[in-house]
């Protein structure tokens, strides 16, 4: 990503880079934001740091989504936008992941509850899946969405099928497109589906990645 | 044909043996033997789903709460959303930073002009651009403008969700009162796209300062009334007090903003603690709650919008002729007397207009304070006319995330109680 | 007779499956025409509305039904959220795909005699949300009657289209077979048929250049 801003000798990550110095891959400022840039594999660990260190305390996340660039060259970002509220301070963490490779980053739900549903939104929008996460299904859009990831850049702005399709697709109502598994368990609502539903429930084609 | 009698055995007589009618245990409370599998037999054991919306008059929007109820307790509550998401942020790359204001008049459709006030500050935070003083004045009299109307539609519409009908209509009323002076600033009442990169849309016409003074001066005896309706009306307190309880502890985890995290006892508002627009020089208090329940909440936003009124007072008196756009002419169309003679400031025009605004290539991340709670706007640019990335941070999104947590063991019109003092709006839930 | 939807016309000459046919007297005369007096007025000057409020055109709904403008001088005295007591849809606000399949059930729900307003631009035709998510019309799932224009319309503009409403109810007649007739979603899913459905939701004007995502 093209920066204009030098990089931020002594800003909010120079602790971050000290305890995780292969895990940073770079710290770079933009409109006088700090910018770290973590591999995917020290990722949960150093977030999970910022949040208990003494020192950095990092108990808010104000937001996790994720930038797809049109430059094909460019990386797809998750982004973590972080705040420390007892000292006032803001740092955002992005992951840098390969756009034709899996996009597979592990959930920060366990270290904060906020990222539940921007975490199923990001899937949701983007496609990434984040491992650990305990409910990933779209959220957006109905479960069983098959026209793709809205906010990838190669989704046209209006969808790839055409209107009378979309409004067929969304006329159909199945209702395992609106009811989780986690649902139908209740009140034994599951037993009483047809028997084609439940084998198609069961082959777990309802738009989730396990 | 033969008629059959039928006797069919009464599990109780009914009375006892001293004539006193006796009592049937349902089966419903902590008597009750616990069992595992299916006892559908065992009334009231079975636990119901329940389907709540999306289209409800009680859920705020089109929201749809799937409850799994054990009797009248709330075991789990599953909310679906979705069903306003409009496509915001896939529209925003194919607009110009200037059109993605009037985009967002229609997510936060109660506060549409803190909205517009913070894609702008975005896009000139991406910028690097300094707005001149008296924009910066106005702006702050728009976003407590917004303030003020959406916390009395929160206000009428968790009233009628609690049983009272009357303060709907009083707080409408008032609403009506800002939406003049909206309509008579920008021409529209609910979608103003009042701000401008680098500025404002049109500067503040004859007489409207004098309108908002007599709003600002009558508004607190209408808030007095709504207050005695509620504040220790016992049903309200009843209904209200120690009910939807999130801790503080809790409420930061949640990464809720705005009321919602005020009332839980923590004292984040943007306002104070990252100020914009000046809200440094303004004198006003932010109302902290400590139960983390309804009523907190409830306290919290009326205190809240008494400390707008002020704030809008101070505004007024701040205000000083001067011009209301900034003068680069990056960003605002050169005056067209120029552009007609000078070959420079035609050149800018035609940009401008032919292109759009064009940033450098870069990222910015600003939050406001919305009366929802942190509005935040994340602009990526690659240098084009067109955002690459922009991104909402929906602060009812994230408040709405933690009502699952909230309904868990409260009873079924409670969670209607809980959902209304989220104060969610379904069109930045779902954008 | 009287107003003709553009989007039904043409389509539905003959019966389609599952209509109900109405018995149809095959003339007017006066006694009809005295009775359809009657019961126009009636069901004009008593519309229960079913506000199906979605986003921001419902926040002007629910100011044209406060106090300063009032619905309930209409005879829209009663916000019926349950369809199977109210008399018109008002469809206020952005139809996402994902709600097209309620609103649909909503209108099946609704007994006859029953009308559609669709309040605002988003309703009538998607307004500016020419995206992969919003509906073009919702008259792309059901019969509209009255389109209200307007981002969001006025609370005068919402009245003025029931008004319009109430004109066109009372031009209708027991004699008209086809009036009150249902018109379910198709065997193949649709209400419309595709072609039209895509010819309707056509970008045109502007909205065909929106797609250049950066110059």
């Amino acid at each position: 990503m093209v920066s204009p801003a030098a990089v931020a000798p002594a800003g909010p990550a120079e602790g971050l880079r000290r305890q995780f110095p292969s895990g940073v891959e770079r710290v770079t400022e933009s409109c006088g934001d700090t910018i770290v840039y973590l591999t995917r594999e020290s990722a949960h660990e150093a977030l999970a740091w910022l949040r208990d260190a003494p020192g950095q305390e990092f108990d808010y996340l104000t937001d996790v989504t994720a930038v797809e660039y049109r430059d094909p060259e460019l990386p797809l970002e998750v982004v973590y936008q972080l705040r420390s509220l007892s000292r006032r301070v803001d740092l955002r963490v992005k992951i840098a992941l390969d756009p034709s490779g899996p996009l597979e980053v592990r959930s920060v739900w366990d270290l904060w509850h906020g990222a539940d549903w921007l975490e199923r939104e990001a899937y949701d929008m983007f496609g990434i899946v984040f491992r650990g996460h305990p409910d990933l299904r779209r959220i957006l859009m109905w479960e069983t969405y098959a026209e793709g990831y809205p906010l990838r850049k190669d989704f046209p702005l209006r969808g790839h099928f055409s209107r009378a399709e979309q409004t067929r697709q969304a006329l159909a109502a199945n209702p395992e497109a609106h009811y989780s598994m986690e649902e139908l368990s209740i009140a034994e609502a599951y037993a009483e589906l047809p028997r084609d539903m439940q084998e198609r429930l069961a082959r777990g084609e309802r738009g989730v990645v396990k | 044909m033969s008629t059959r009698t039928v006797e069919m055995a009464l599990s109780t007589p009914g009375l006892d043996a001293q004539g006193n009618p006796t009592l049937v245990p349902l089966g419903l409370g902590p008597e009750r033997p616990v069992r595992e599998g299916r006892y559908d037999e065992d009334f009231g054991a079975e636990h119901l789903l329940v389907n709540i919306g999306p289209q409800h008059p009680a859920t705020h929007g089109v929201l749809r709460l799937v409850l799994e109820l054990e009797g009248e307790t709330v075991k789990r509550c599953i909310p679906h959303v979705g069903y306003l998401h409009t496509g915001f942020e896939k529209l925003g790359e194919y607009r110009q930073y200037n059109q993605l204001i009037p985009l967002t008049d229609r997510t936060d459709y109660l506060a549409p002009m803190a909205n517009n006030v913070g894609v702008a500050m975005a896009a000139e935070k991406l910028m690097g651009i300094e707005i001149t003083e008296r924009c910066r004045v106005l702006r702050v009299i728009a976003c407590e403008m917004s303030r003020i109307i959406s916390h009395l539609v929160w206000l009428g519409t968790t009233g009628i969700d609690l049983g009272a009908y009357t303060p709907f209509l009083w707080s409408f009323q008032e609403r009506e009162r800002i939406y003049n002076l909206q309509e008579s600033w920008t021409g529209a009442r609910l979608t103003p796209s009042v701000t401008r990169v680098g500025g404002m849309m049109a500067d503040i016409p004859d007489g409207w300062e004098a309108g908002l003074r007599e709003f600002c001066q009558t508004f607190p005896d209408t808030l007095k009334e709504i207050d005695t309706i509620f504040t220790r009306n016992a049903i309200w307190i009843g209904r209200t007090q120690g009910v939807g309880v999130l801790t503080r502890e809790e409420a930061i985890n949640y990464s809720l903003s705005g009321p919602m995290l005020r009332a839980s006892g923590c004292d984040y508002d943007v306002r104070k603690d990252r100020p914009y627009l000046g809200y440094e020089e303004y004198d006003f208090d932010v109302p902290v709650g400590e139960h983390g329940d309804i009523y907190d909440r409830y306290l919290v936003r009326m205190e809240e919008m008494r400390q707008s009124n002020r704030i809008l007072e101070q505004a007024l008196d701040k205000l000083r002729p001067g011009p209301i756009n900034v003068s680069d002419p990056r960003v605002i169309l050169p005056p067209k007397s120029r552009a007609m003679s000078d070959m420079e400031a035609m050149i800018y025009h035609f940009k401008q207009v032919m292109e759009g605004i064009k940033p450098p290539a870069g990222e910015a991340y600003l939050g406001i304070e919305n009366p929802k709670g942190e509005l935040g706007y994340y602009l990526v640019s690659d240098g084009t006319a067109k955002p690459v990335r922009w991104r909402i941070r929906p602060p009812a999104f994230i408040n709405l995330a933690s009502l699952p947590k909230m309904c868990e063991g409260s009873l079924l019109s409670d969670v209607i109680a809980i959902n209304a003092s989220v104060d969610i709006v379904m069109g930045e839930v779902d954008r | 007779m009287g107003l003709v939807n553009p989007a039904t016309a043409n389509t539905r000459d003959e019966s389609g499956p599952g209509s109900s046919s109405v018995v149809s007297i095959e003339s007017e005369n006066f006694i009809t025409t005295r009775l359809d007096f009657l019961a126009n007025w009636a069901r004009a000057n008593s519309l229960w509305p079913m506000p199906f409020g979605t986003a921001c055109c419902a926040i002007e709904y629910m100011a044209t039904a406060a106090s300063r403008f009032d619905i309930a001088r209409f005879g829209m005295e009663r916000q019926s959220f349950s369809p199977r007591q109210a008399d018109v849809l008002i469809c206020a606000g952005r139809v996402p795909f994902k709600l097209a399949p309620v609103i649909r059930r909503i209108w099946d729900q609704m007994p006859q005699p029953k009308w559609c307003i669709s309040m605002g631009a988003c309703a009538s035709t998607g307004n500016v949300f020419d995206n992969y998510t919003i509906v073009q019309g919702i008259d792309t799932l059901m019969p509209v009657d009255v389109y209200v224009p307007g981002c969001p319309p006025r609370p005068e503009g919402l009245i003025y289209g029931i008004q319009l409403l109430q004109k066109k109810i009372a031009g209708e007649s027991i004699t008209d077979s086809q009036i009150r007739e249902e018109k379910p979603v198709g065997p193949d899913g649709l209400y419309l048929p595709a072609r039209k459905i895509d010819e309707l939701s056509e970008p045109f004007g502007n909205s065909v250049h929106q797609t250049r995502s950066s110059w």
